[in-house]
């Protein structure tokens, strides 16, 4: 008898099939821990274009860059995903590290790629030809160098990693201004007098919003204006500036200016221990710091493939879920608050979000920024009074005033007629914006990670991944309250099923050992996909950290959903995006 | 019905209001305080919580779980000559932990034998820098240092704190965190009686082995 010849995995399968379709321009990945495909630089467009519409890998979610400062080489990858669920496919470029680096851009076939591919041009200086408007994103246009290459040093530099050697065994205090030569915590590009500085950035800004010509209907002359929404403005949820160009009442075009919060996560995160990372996730979306944990521990594992003690599974769930329940609840009242009904449906909401963080509070020791996950479990058991409380809000409390919400809100006339038919964002549109979450589901995608690419232990528990199908405003808010429930549903099984047992699979050890390697994981925040690229070098310091946060990408569709609205519903929408700044600017 | 909507709104918040006075009059009824008693802040951050919710701070204050975390703060245990015995023995562990790096350590060696000396000399933690995670005290192999409760910070000055304003004695722990404090007390037991068992083990298997 013959052995059955070996079946390739659908991975190997995937890559076999593209190489064959463009043997000249792709090659496999060969670096160990490493998988996808590379891409030669000058077929880029095309192979992607492939992937898109041969492939079916619809959803490009993450692109980012990596700088391999000894192979001199910088990396562009790309992860795309298809929205009908199942794995992804990495693909990546790689160009000379001589500048100008150049790479094609994807935004003509992804056009979600476009605020990902600005922040790798700000962040490693690579230039994507034929982007459409490639500007600095997160930094000011004054910074001088791009600071995720490894040959950048900040102005407060100590040393390449921490720990810091000054702290441990003889460590005098110093503040790090005094140790630092200019006693200034700047650096300024060559023959650059900050004095004399004319910004240049507002033009550029400016000019890359369309122009439209004057009217002159009916004999009478109208003219375009620009206005600044924000930077410091109630409605932006934080420090956002969107410059929007009005005819009259009516968005003609806007672009968002950002960075106001930027204090480059990414780089913070390359420069500490794995373990260190941890509490800096929780300072992302600031309000689902559970879900950062949830997302960042994920990846490492992946990297370091631990498995996790299985009690700790089910507290990772129910602590995430309840996560989303509290955002969601704040999504409600904040979106209220942005619509006028000012402060009465933003407390209700508020109040049983403080019941929830009561509950984070006594677990974790934070209300919101919990660093409650570990590698391969969680810091401690829940407290059995505690369960006992979780038990009383998701069998008693939070049904009855979930249902009360919606008694307050969901018939109201007034915000019926402000959401329904309002910024109508169809499946297609979003899709190619790489939008994600709820406002993706709203538009008629059922797409949701819990389903469509498992992680934890969500494959267990049955519940609806809730979908709506109008895409407009009203979709966007009811889908919260669909959510909101689901997640009932998944805590009440969560409950019934956790075990008895270890709440970590490993010992407590400061100094992880991650082996080399790179890893994207990725999971369903309340507000949409978070994803961490995690590439290791086998040090205890991760050589690249990349966070792909909701927030950030959701955006990018921003003026898409905006144009030909009033601008009062841009307000609006901007609550029903549900952006939070600390994730946006990272 | 245009404004049916509305007035089902309105309902809720009518209830709401209600619901504040009604439980105020029931736990005035009943002799109890609804506020400024520690039964009262409980009962108005429970799940049975009923209309206006509001703790009255600074007045009142919200119970504190046994976990929660501000800032570190090292230990010392009270000896029977007055003297404080130092759980810290400068090993390093949390400066080297510390996501901000906000903690610095003064190890010195002793002039005798050039052996490190398991005392800090010194020890200063930025508490402006400290982002409260409570890394130092999960993986402190001594529990030397471990996170507050203490969460009115606010001041004039930058809090650089040293080690004479770091020193809380083992019975203030206890005071705040009464179950990890037993929890470890009862580790810390079990270990000696293993360590003495262990002991004697070794003791008396060497008897018979020594020259009588």
């Amino acid at each position: 008898m013959t052995a059955p010849a070996p079946t390739l995995d659908a991975t190997a399968q995937l890559n076999a099939s593209l190489l064959a379709r463009f043997p000249e321009s792709v090659s496999t990945e060969t670096r160990p821990g490493y998988s996808g495909i590379i891409v030669k630089k000058e077929n880029l467009v095309e192979v992607a274009a492939a992937i898109r519409d041969e492939f079916g890998y619809d959803l490009l979610t993450a692109v980012t860059a990596v700088d391999y400062l000894a192979e001199n080489k910088m990396e562009v990858v790309y992860h795309a995903y298809k929205t009908t669920g199942g794995a992804g496919l990495t693909f990546r470029v790689q160009a000379e590290r001589v500048d100008p680096i150049e790479v094609p851009s994807l935004v003509e076939i992804w056009a979600g790629a476009d605020f990902q591919e600005r922040e790798a041009y700000d962040l490693f200086g690579i230039r994507f030809t034929s982007h459409p408007d490639l500007r600095r994103i997160l930094m000011w246009e004054g910074f001088d160098g791009h600071p995720l290459r490894k040959d950048w040093k900040e102005a407060f530099f100590e040393e390449e990693t921490k720990p810091f050697k000054s702290r441990w065994p003889d460590g005098q205090h110093v503040y790090a201004e005094f140790k630092n030569p200019f006693r200034d915590n700047l650096n300024f590009p060559k023959d650059f007098d900050p004095n004399a500085y004319q910004p240049t950035g507002e033009d550029d800004l400016y000019l890359s919003l369309e122009n439209h010509s004057l009217k002159t209907e009916s004999g009478i002359k109208t003219d375009q204006i620009v206005v600044n929404m924000g930077p410091h403005h109630p409605s932006t949820h934080g420090v956002l500036r969107v410059a929007v160009t009005l005819d009259g009442e009516t968005i003609l075009g806007l672009k968002p200016v950002m960075g106001y919060l930027h204090r480059n996560h990414d780089k913070i995160g390359e420069r500490s221990t794995y373990l260190q990372i941890m509490p800096y996730t929780d300072r992302l979306d600031y309000f689902n710091s559970m879900s950062n944990n949830l997302g960042y521990a994920i990846t490492v594992e992946k990297l370091m493939k631990i498995p996790v003690a299985e009690r700790a599974e089910y507290i990772r769930v129910i602590m995430a879920e309840l996560t989303r329940i509290q955002n969601h609840l704040i999504f409600v009242g904040t979106l209220t608050n942005d619509l006028g009904a000012m402060y009465t449906p933003s407390l209700y909401a508020f109040e049983e979000r403080e019941l929830i963080l009561d509950i984070f509070e006594a677990v974790s020791g934070a209300r919101m920024m919990c660093n409650y996950l570990r590698f391969g479990g969680v810091v401690r058991d829940i407290p059995d009074d505690v369960l006992g409380k979780i038990k009383d809000l998701i069998y008693e409390r939070l049904p009855a005033k979930t249902a009360e919400m919606e008694r307050l809100l969901n018939d109201n006339e007034v915000l019926i007629g402000r959401l329904k038919g309002v910024h109508v964002l169809n499946a297609e549109t979003a899709v190619r914006y790489s939008v994600t979450g709820p406002v993706l589901r709203a538009a008629g995608v059922p797409y949701d990670l819990r389903r469509a690419d498992p992680y934890s232990v969500y494959d267990r528990f049955d519940f609806d991944v809730a979908v709506r199908h109008n895409g407009d405003m009203l979709d966007n808010y009811l889908i919260r309250f669909d959510e909101i429930w689901q997640s009932l549903k998944i805590l009440e099984q969560a409950l019934k099923q956790m075990p008895e047992g270890p709440v970590n699979s490993q010992k407590l050890q400061y100094q992880v050992r991650v082996p080399a390697g790179e890893a994207y994981g990725r999971i369903e925040s309340p507000k949409g996909e978070l994803g961490f690229y995690i590439v290791s070098n086998g040090k205890p310091t991760p050589y690249r950290y990349h966070v792909r946060p909701a927030s950030f990408v959701n955006i990018t569709a921003l003026e898409e959903m905006c144009r030909g609205s009033k601008i009062q519903d841009f307000i609006a929408l901007l609550g029903m995006l549900d952006i939070v700044m600390g994730e946006l600017d990272r | 019905m245009l404004g049916k909507g509305i007035l089902k709104s309105l309902q809720v918040t009518w209830k709401r209001y209600w619901d504040t006075y009604a439980d105020d009059l029931t736990w005035w009824l009943s002799g109890k305080k609804r506020y400024h008693s520690v039964e009262g802040v409980a009962h108005r951050s429970s799940k049975n919580a009923k209309g206006i919710f509001t703790v009255q701070y600074p007045e009142e204050r919200l119970i504190l779980p046994e976990e929660a975390r501000y800032l570190p703060f090292l230990i010392y245990n009270e000896l029977e000559d007055g003297k404080r015995e130092i759980l810290c023995t400068s090993c390093g562990i949390c400066a080297k932990v510390c996501p901000p790096q906000c903690i610095w350590i003064v190890r010195s060696n002793d002039p005798q034998t050039g052996r490190p000396i398991p005392e800090p000399t010194a020890f200063y933690v930025d508490m402006d820098l400290c982002m409260n995670c409570g890394l130092c005290a999960e993986y402190c192999p001594f529990d030397a240092i471990k996170m507050d409760h203490d969460f009115e910070l606010a001041s004039f000055t930058r809090n650089v704190y040293d080690l004479e304003k770091l020193l809380k004695p083992s019975a203030y722990y206890q005071g705040i965190r009464p179950q990890n404090f037993a929890r470890e007390e009862a580790d810390r037991k079990a270990k000696e009686e293993a360590k003495a068992a262990k002991a004697a083990k070794t003791a008396e298997a060497s008897a018979p082995a020594a020259p009588a």
